[in-house]
């Protein structure tokens, strides 16, 4: 731990700038609270306002996991770990239900969160609406009169051109039923676990300086149509190291000749099954 | 057989091992000092702390060591250590008409009082390679003369202003805005406009400067003064209730003269764009007074027609450190996303065999 820095880096005046602004997001879910982003020693795109959010929450008993695209050692989640690490002196984990704190980037993890934990996502561009409507002032408006009708326009163009939905990831949901909210770049196949989660969602975005929240127990709505409801991405085959057949899947290109191998993109899911004797199979070893 | 990649924080280690390395280059070679770098590449010094939001030539030398000479991460290391400092208020406004000038040129008038002077400047060299740089021969010495400049150079657009033929400054109230300690908010005021644009990209400002030369959002442009020199601070500390002077700061301002306006009430008058910034930055300085001057346009009742002019666009975007970080994040993993189009495109193209083309 390095003692030249407050605890978790952020002095405390930010930090109770950033705490007024998640409980702020609390109380209006899906809401995007503009806060001051401060600039941290990590580039944006780099999770600062996850990191920030974080900072904020951390308390010296918290255990911290940190994910990228669902692994615990990717280079940046590793980078992440390691600058709590050494400026909270805080504990860390690669056990999904030991953590108290969950810093993420693009993957909500498989298994199932509980009670007490706050999951912590990092965000690119907050604004569902911003790919639609590139003026933020004109975004407000629409998120103040709950004028979504655009984003409709935009999934049933899709139907029409494709013939289903072609968004694959930050797939757009409305949560309480009032805000619609981007869950950062995560694919949809883990939208549905945004929706009655007993876990707080919090979502940094720090170049865009926005925090927004999804309270435990919400309900949270996947956009869709009665005609083309709102489905998830299904993988033909099961995950080649742990034989699992429910988790979302990483592909290897193994070799110039078109080898693929389709493994679990979370690794704490994937290890602890194959701990459990779970091979390829997917049987009991 | 594909074991899960371990071992990535052994890879970072290394790799931040490699940069210290690379970035120390041939050991035969001397190592370049802070001081060096502070002293002769004073314009790059002046650039990272400008942009970096940060008086410190010190500090700004080490960071452009630390970045291997690359600015924008140089800035970017200023602006973190920024992060971590106490704020303890605002400075009164600088005099720039009491600094101690070592350039001033007016672009307007062919002699203003005080003079035109020249000081330092690239501007009249011819850009041929200096090859005797490549040794180390010390430089001639110039000529100096026995007459002291006048302490108080009066500003042109003042001399303009007496005779009510260029706008009056806009007088603020009250502190001024902080966009590092308060999100930004459309519209912005100018205060916060020009906060945004002193700490800008300098290529990025550059760009959209000449934009309006070139018809862009045209605002008839003259340089009706350049100055650079050391303006005194002054601060009122709240326990002492007076002003102090508690340094001193090298910066260049920039005041342009611009296209007129005028209406049924008042007579036309000039109207002003603003630069200035830390260092001796002149380049950068203009580029902020034009484009001061071009997102002014609705004040003047101007059409926004062009990027200069819009300033969601222009203040979204100014910021070197969010837009290479947002730039860059594409070499971090985006597997799943991907993943996630994969499984779309191949199930798109594989129904798209299964259906004939008639049919489609």
């Amino acid at each position: 731990m390095t003692p030249a820095y407050n605890f978790a880096y952020l002095n405390e005046q930010t930090k109770r700038m950033i705490r007024r602004a998640i409980l702020k997001a609390v109380a209006v879910p899906g809401y995007q609270v503009p806060f001051a982003s401060r600039e941290m020693p990590m580039p944006y795109g780099w999770g600062t306002g996850g990191v920030q959010v974080t900072a904020s929450l951390l308390k010296p008993d918290d255990v911290l996991k940190v994910i990228d695209q669902g692994a615990d050692d990717t280079t940046n989640a590793v980078s992440i770990r390691k600058f709590f690490v050494r400026t909270a002196g805080i504990a860390t984990t690669e056990d999904t239900r030991r953590a108290t704190v969950i810093q993420t980037r693009h993957r909500i993890p498989e298994t199932p969160l509980g009670e007490g934990q706050i999951l912590v996502l990092q965000v690119p561009i907050p604004e569902p609406l911003r790919f639609l409507e590139p003026r933020e002032t004109e975004t407000r408006k629409m998120h103040a009169l709950a004028e979504y009708g655009v984003m409709h326009v935009k999934l049933y163009e899709d139907i029409a051109r494709f013939g289903h939905i072609a968004t694959t990831y930050a797939y757009p949901a409305r949560v309480a039923g009032r805000y619609v909210l981007d869950p950062s770049p995560i694919p949809k196949f883990d939208n549905p676990k945004l929706d009655r989660c007993p876990a707080l969602q919090l979502f940094g975005a720090g170049r865009e300086k926005r925090i927004y929240a999804i309270l435990p127990h919400s309900r949270v709505v996947s956009l869709d149509f009665e005609d083309h409801p709102f489905s998830v991405q299904h993988f033909d085959q099961p995950c080649a190291l742990c034989g699992g057949r429910d988790s979302f899947l990483d592909e290897i290109i193994m070799d110039d000749r078109g080898t693929r191998m389709f493994v679990c993109s979370d690794t704490d899911h994937c290890s602890k099954r194959r701990a459990a004797g779970l091979g390829s199979s997917g049987e009991r070893r | 057989m594909y074991v899960a990649v371990k071992g990535g924080e052994r890879a970072i280690e290394a790799a931040h091992k490699l940069l210290a390395e690379d970035r120390r280059g041939d050991p035969k070679v001397p190592a370049v000092t802070v001081e060096q770098i502070a002293e002769q590449l004073t314009l790059a010094v002046d650039r990272v702390m400008a942009e970096g939001s940060l008086y410190d030539p010190a500090l700004a030398a080490l960071a452009v060591k630390q970045s291997r000479g690359d600015l924008i991460e140089a800035i970017f290391l200023i602006r973190a250590a920024r992060t971590t400092l106490p704020r303890f208020g605002y400075s009164a406004p600088l005099d720039t008409a009491r600094m101690a000038v070592r350039r001033r040129v007016s672009a307007t008038f062919k002699d203003i009082p005080g003079g035109q002077i020249l000081g330092a400047t690239f501007d009249y060299s011819h850009r041929l390679i200096d090859f005797a740089l490549a040794g180390n021969s010390p430089p001639e010495r110039a000529a100096t003369s026995s007459e002291t400049l006048d302490t108080s150079l009066p500003r042109v657009l003042s001399l303009l202003g007496a005779e009510g033929l260029i706008e009056e400054p806009q007088q603020g109230d009250g502190e001024p805005g902080d966009l590092t300690t308060a999100p930004l908010d459309f519209p912005a005021d100018r205060d916060l406009r020009l906060q945004m644009l002193a700490r800008g990209d300098e290529g990025f400002l550059l760009a959209l400067a000449y934009s309006t030369q070139r018809g862009y959002g045209r605002t008839h442009p003259f340089a009706g003064e350049i100055r650079f020199g050391e303006a005194t601070v002054l601060f009122t500390p709240e326990e002492l209730g007076f002003e102090i002077a508690i340094g001193t700061i090298a910066v260049t301002e920039c005041e342009m003269v611009n296209q007129f306006v005028g209406s049924p009430e008042t007579p036309p008058q000039f109207t002003r764009g603003y630069g200035l910034v830390f260092g001796q930055l002149e380049r950068k300085a203009m580029a902020m007074a034009l484009v001061d001057r071009a997102l002014r346009a609705d004040e003047f009742g101007e059409e926004r027609t062009a990027p200069a002019q819009d300033e969601e666009f222009v203040l979204s975007h100014a910021d070197n450190v969010q837009a290479t970080g947002f730039v860059e994040h594409l070499k971090l993993p985006h597997y799943v996303d991907f993943q996630a189009e994969l499984e779309l495109l191949r199930r798109l193209r594989a129904e798209r065999k299964a259906t004939p083309e008639d049919s489609a």
